[in-house]
């Protein structure tokens, strides 16, 4: 993480997240390796995990379980009955930025989900499935009631009409922005506080010996910055997918 | 003012934000508990909210964080 620069480190808390290829001209990005490693780690949990299909489910089969049965309760609970359709589509996205997120923390690997372009994606997915959703479930009252709900004042249309389509539109940036600010902000402090040890080891206070022991502290704190980022990533993953059920809700039965 | 120090005032100017977020969270956090303290049966369904509330408070701090990131380093 620490760049030298002309002999002195210093803090280069971007430089992990730059892309370089793995297959040479094919543009095969250590980003594009781990997706692969999620995707694949996902099935293999619900492949492995349900193949005994027994009664009384194990470890891994009970794992299993519970991520389908708490998605599913969650499409249920947030969207109502017709969530069942999005169940699939609410797992998918859960378990891709979950694994990014998770995967993200083991040391030298990679967040893909730390790069707006990947969780914007995403965002502008969610997004335009909502849009369609909606104007299918309700055809062309979705521009009118929506925009524009029952029962407010005309007088107030010039106003409401504006301040709805933009709220609407900015869900593509809020969605996105949450997820990927949230995931580079936990990877730069990361990178800071491993930097400063090792810009104290160097420093050599006190004749080279209170210098490393002091940097021993930041790797104390980056210790804990390892369980609050396994706290934020289960909970960004589960943000994204409660929000994208309650944009669906919203497209279903219109507020 | 040179650059740098300029872009150190920056960064510190954009993190101010970060106080709005503390009265948010804190805000969260004591109806939380207020509110699990007055009805202990409810604290499942409750605390999933304050967790969520939580999280999309913390999000705005993370966008002063990342401007704060981008003037310094980016």
């Amino acid at each position: 993480m620490a760049a030298a620069n002309g002999g002195e480190p210093t803090i280069d808390a971007l430089g992990q997240f730059k892309l370089y290829s793995l297959a040479g001209p094919l543009d095969f990005t250590q980003s594009n390796l781990m997706m692969v490693v999620g995707a694949a780690l996902t099935l293999a949990l619900l492949y492995f995990g349900m193949r005994p299909r027994a009664i009384v489910p194990g470890r891994l089969q009970a794992a299993a379980e519970l991520a389908y049965k708490f998605i599913y309760d969650m499409c249920i609970d947030q969207v109502g009955p017709e969530g069942r359709k999005f169940f699939p589509f609410v797992f998918t996205l859960f378990f891709f930025v979950l694994m990014g997120n998770l995967l993200g923390i083991i040391p030298y690997s990679f967040t893909y989900t730390s790069h707006i372009a990947v969780t914007g994606a995403l965002a502008l997915m969610v997004v335009v499935l909502v849009t369609i959703v909606a104007i299918r479930e309700n055809g062309a009252r979705f521009f009118t009631e929506y925009f524009f709900p029952k029962g407010a004042p005309v007088a107030l249309a010039p106003l409401i009409i504006p301040i709805e389509v933009i709220s609407y539109l900015s869900r593509i940036v809020s969605l996105s922005v949450r997820l990927f600010a949230n995931m580079v902000a936990g990877h730069v402090m990361f990178a800071v506080f491993a930097t400063f040890t090792i810009l104290l080891a160097n420093s050599g206070m006190l004749g080279h010996v209170v210098g490393p022991a002091v940097g021993l502290l930041p790797i104390a704190v980056n210790i804990a910055l390892v369980g609050f980022e396994l706290l934020v990533a289960c909970l960004q993953a589960y943000v994204f997918a409660i929000l994208t059920c309650i944009y669906l809700h919203d497209a279903v039965h219109l507020h | 003012m040179d650059v740098a120090a300029a872009k150190a005032l920056g960064a510190g100017i954009a993190v101010i934000a970060l106080a709005g977020v503390g009265i948010g969270i804190g805000n969260i956090f004591s109806s939380l508990v207020s509110s699990i303290a007055r009805n202990p049966t409810a604290r499942d369904q409750v605390f999933g909210l304050g967790i969520l509330g939580f999280a999309l408070t913390e999000a705005v701090a993370l966008f002063a964080l990342l401007i704060a990131f981008l003037i310094l380093f980016a």
